[in-house]
């Protein structure tokens, strides 16, 4: 049987998870050479339902294109960490936008509140999805930053480069961090406050 | 232009394949899961001097691609259930005629409006049998986003090839997913054009008998006039009521299909030589049941799997040697049963056919295939 | 030799098919007649000619005529043809349609073919019935008239076709009947050479259905009513509505110059190939 690292990306339509899905997925397929799969689920509406995206990694050939048991959950609202927090299994870990969520029901988690310091930071919320592309990519360990660099050039709009680019690291070094933090400590979850920055 | 990998949706590569393998008109309408396909036409037909046209509804977008056939192009529609259904009429035109043409259906939930955002393979029979009057029929399915690329190729040179529809079923699980998937370069790939007539305008027969039974087709407008109808006709294409004409041009139709059977035919073998057990899937529920096939394997089962590419006409051959050996032979699909039908009768109680029926929306799982093989084995 | 001989001998086809299923008195004829004579003036070759139809009896036109022709399913004849047309646009596409068959089950193709302005012609033989199924009344039959399918009188309101055309964008509208011969070939002609979508309605009698089922008389009655009951575009415009009331304004109605979609769809091909936009 191949291995496989499975991602779900969820939160709102409109928080550009379908868009760092596909990022994810040339980074991962087209600079890294993995096999990589990536599918979605949406409701009727363009904006404001349930909108997921999903991945699955390996470096063999991926036959069942859906996650079986999640590795990474990332979830930029409270409703989809609710939702599918039970989809991730044993040793996975959490991803959340902790501007948004404020109840944790799992056992290891990152912290991040992506879309407050997009705001803050960057000065455009708009970007939150990037960021927690650089973090979700750290985290996983499964793409190297420069073909996220890479991915990330090739697909946002012309003029958007730099303020991208600086999400991506911001996420990636958060991301970087929580990993060794929650390695070395053991610890099972790891809070960002926009002090740390 | 050199090969080069992408990571593209089903139905994004759906249209690279048709573009390789000539397409050069697209009519549709916009249909969830399809409307990918009418996007990257309208974005690529025009870079290789291409007409994509959106048309106002189902009717006429068939009707269109069909027109633009007559006139020489090589053209496609693409659609999912409901636009589908409105096809039906003039697919039936097309097979009458004999005029090439390709049909996507991305299949969702149904019957009606259905679940447009959710997968389904509800639309199997339909394509097989979903316009009026007897009449054989070609069609094809995808597991994959490279398949997805071959089968329209496929697609257009079985259509070009034999002068008949080609449908190809697709559902929202292939249509959506994103993999990578190589495109060739264009003089890689095998391209098929229709017979064309050789003999001067005044000797063209157009619906004459040849030794393979397809007649070679001139397009409007090169000096070869002729009638076109919708009607059963003679040699000449003129309508006909008389019983020695209508026979053997019914005859014919038919055996331009039947007797390159083998051709048209094709499906892919996983871990079957000892198996006890085939899974007998198409499209996205193929992909579980190799995984499915994978685990069983791991638990000592003797599974193996017959993905089927062609699904109409129905792979007999290759399921007939299988159930003489197999002691079940297990078909999910995400239908109430449609294609467990006609392994059942191809079957003639070899073996045991089991189904495995999934109607809610959601991609059938392994494990619920190998639970379904532990059950049937016992 | 009389020049309809010439014109029989050149332009119908008498290897198969003959005689032709139109009734007696019936005006497919004669609209037919009009065709071929401004085929034959314009100068057109047969192969460049393309004549598509649907269903009805209207729909056995191009049968009978050594063109590329086309017999289509019901309604959708103006969609084929837009695909033939795009394909080949060197070719002059004629779709000829019943009032059933256009403006019914293929109404909307109408419209949209009307307001996308593709470079073809449509001739409309406009009976105000269902003729070839025996006679049900069509979205063209008056108010009031009898009809297989309204036995006891018809109790929904006409559909003008011409009309219908010009308010949905037709480049070139114009009306004729099958006794108004001179000008039919005149409109005929105009719709084929107009760039753009061009629609010529053409009021036919159909004595067998329409004419029996309401007592209207026998052919040449109704081709008399034609001639009393019609009135030029031109002369209409200088009388008060009044006088127009129950007659029929016959020729242009509509003539103007629009962006066609071809030529529209050509710039869009060369700004995507000049874009150098990669895959």
């Amino acid at each position: 049987m191949e291995r496989r690292y499975e991602i779900r990306l969820s939160g709102y339509g409109g928080q550009g998870l379908i868009l760092i899905g596909i990022i994810l997925a040339e980074a991962v397929g087209l600079y890294e050479g993995k096999q990589v799969v990536q599918t979605q689920s949406y409701g009727p509406e363009a904006r404001g339902g349930a909108s997921r995206s999903e991945l699955v990694v390996s470096d063999q050939e991926i036959d069942y294109p859906k996650p079986l048991g999640l590795d990474l959950l990332l979830a930029m609202n409270q409703q989809s960490l609710n939702l599918y927090c039970g989809d991730v299994k044993e040793g996975g870990i959490v991803v959340a936008d902790s501007t948004f969520c404020d109840q944790f029901p799992v056992s290891r988690v990152v912290k991040i509140p992506f879309t407050r310091l997009a705001r803050e930071q960057l000065g455009r919320e708009i970007v939150a999805n990037i960021m927690a592309l650089g973090a979700v990519g750290a985290v996983s360990g499964i793409v190297g930053f420069e073909s996220l660099k890479k991915a990330v050039l090739n697909r946002v709009p012309k003029g958007t480069e730099d303020l991208n680019l600086k999400a991506l690291q911001m996420g990636w070094k958060l991301g970087e961090k929580a990993k060794r933090e929650l390695v070395k400590e053991g610890r099972e979850e790891y809070i960002i406050s926009a002090e740390e920055l | 232009m050199a090969k080069v990998e992408k990571l593209l949706q089903g139905n994004e590569a759906v249209v690279e394949g048709a573009i390789a393998a000539g397409c050069r008109f697209y009519a549709g309408y916009p249909i969830t899961p399809s409307t990918e396909i009418a996007e990257r036409m309208a974005w690529r037909l025009p870079q290789v001097g291409g007409i994509f046209i959106q048309m106002e509804d189902e009717l006429a977008s068939i009707a269109a691609v069909i027109g633009a056939s007559l006139a020489g192009a090589k053209a496609m529609t693409a659609t999912s259930g409901p636009g589908f259904s409105l096809m039906q009429e003039n697919i039936g035109f097309a097979c009458e005629a004999e005029v090439p043409c390709v049909v996507v259906d991305v299949m969702r939930g149904g019957p009606s409006t259905g679940l447009p955002t959710m997968p389904s393979q509800g639309d199997v029979m339909q394509a097989r049998w979903g316009t009026h009057g007897d009449h054989p029929v070609i069609v094809l399915s995808a597991s994959s986003v490279p398949e997805c690329f071959w089968m329209t190729v496929r697609a257009f040179n079985l259509s070009e090839k034999y002068r008949t529809p080609v449908i190809l079923l697709l559902d929202e699980v292939v249509g959506h997913m994103r993999e990578k998937v190589v495109l060739p370069d264009p003089k890689d790939v095998e391209v098929v054009d229709r017979p064309r007539p050789t003999m001067p305008p005044e000797w063209y027969i157009p619906y004459a008998d040849t030794p393979s039974g397809v007649p070679p087709m001139a397009p409007f407008g090169e000096g070869y006039r002729y009638h076109v109808t919708g009607l059963i006709h003679d040699v000449r294409g003129f309508p006909t009521s008389r019983p020695d004409e209508i026979g053997p041009f019914m005859e014919r139709l038919f055996r331009k299909i039947s007797a390159n059977f083998p051709e048209i035919h094709l499906s892919e073998e996983f871990e079957t030589s000892d198996a006890e057990v085939v899974v007998i899937a198409y499209g996205c529920v193929a992909r579980s049941a190799k995984r499915a096939v994978k685990e069983a394997r791991e638990r000592g089962i003797k599974a193996g799997l017959l993905k089927l590419l062609t699904l109409w006409p129905f792979e007999r051959p290759a399921v007939e040697r299988l159930a003489e050996k197999a002691k079940v032979l297990l078909v999910p699909e995400m239908n109430m049963g449609q294609i467990s039908r006609e392994v059942k009768r191809v079957n003639q109680g070899r073996s045991r056919v089991v189904t495995l029926n999934k109607v809610d929306g959601t991609l059938i799982t392994p494990g619920e295939i190998v639970e379904k093989m532990e059950e049937a084995l016992g | 030799m009389r020049e309809i001989t010439r014109l029989i001998h050149k332009y119908l086809r008498h290897d198969k098919k003959f005689p032709h299923i139109w009734c007696p008195g019936c005006g497919n004829g004669i609209v037919l007649g009009s065709l071929i004579r401004a085929v034959d003036k314009m100068g057109l070759s047969k192969d460049e000619v393309v004549l598509v139809s649907g269903i009805g009896c209207s729909g056995r036109m191009p049968v009978y005529v050594d063109f590329n022709t086309l017999h289509t399913t019901h309604g959708r004849a103006l969609a084929f043809a837009t695909g033939i047309k795009l394909v080949k646009p060197q070719l002059k596409v004629i779709v000829v349609m019943g009032d059933g068959d256009a403006l019914a089950i293929g109404g909307n193709h109408f419209i949209h073919a009307a307001r996308r302005n593709v470079d073809l012609a449509a001739i409309i033989i406009n009976n105000h019935i269902y003729g070839m199924t025996g006679g049900q009344f069509s979205p063209t039959t008056p108010y009031g008239m009898r009809a297989t399918t309204a036995p006891y009188r018809n109790i929904e309101h006409e559909l003008k076709i011409a009309e219908l055309a010009a308010t949905a964008g037709a480049a070139f509208v114009g009306r004729s009947t099958v006794y108004h011969v001179k000008l039919l070939d005149n409109l005929i002609e105009r719709a084929i050479e107009k760039k753009g979508f061009g629609v010529v309605e053409v009021m036919s009698p159909c004595p067998v259905q329409y004419g029996r089922l309401n007592r209207l008389g026998d052919a040449v009655k109704m081709m008399e009513w034609q001639r009393d009951n019609t009135i030029s575009v031109e002369k209409a415009k200088e009388l008060p509505p009044e006088e127009l009331e129950g007659k029929l304004v016959i020729g242009v109605l509509v003539e103007r110059d629009l962006p066609i979609y071809q030529e529209e769809y050509e710039k869009i091909v060369e700004r995507a190939r000049g874009s150098g936009a990669a895959l």
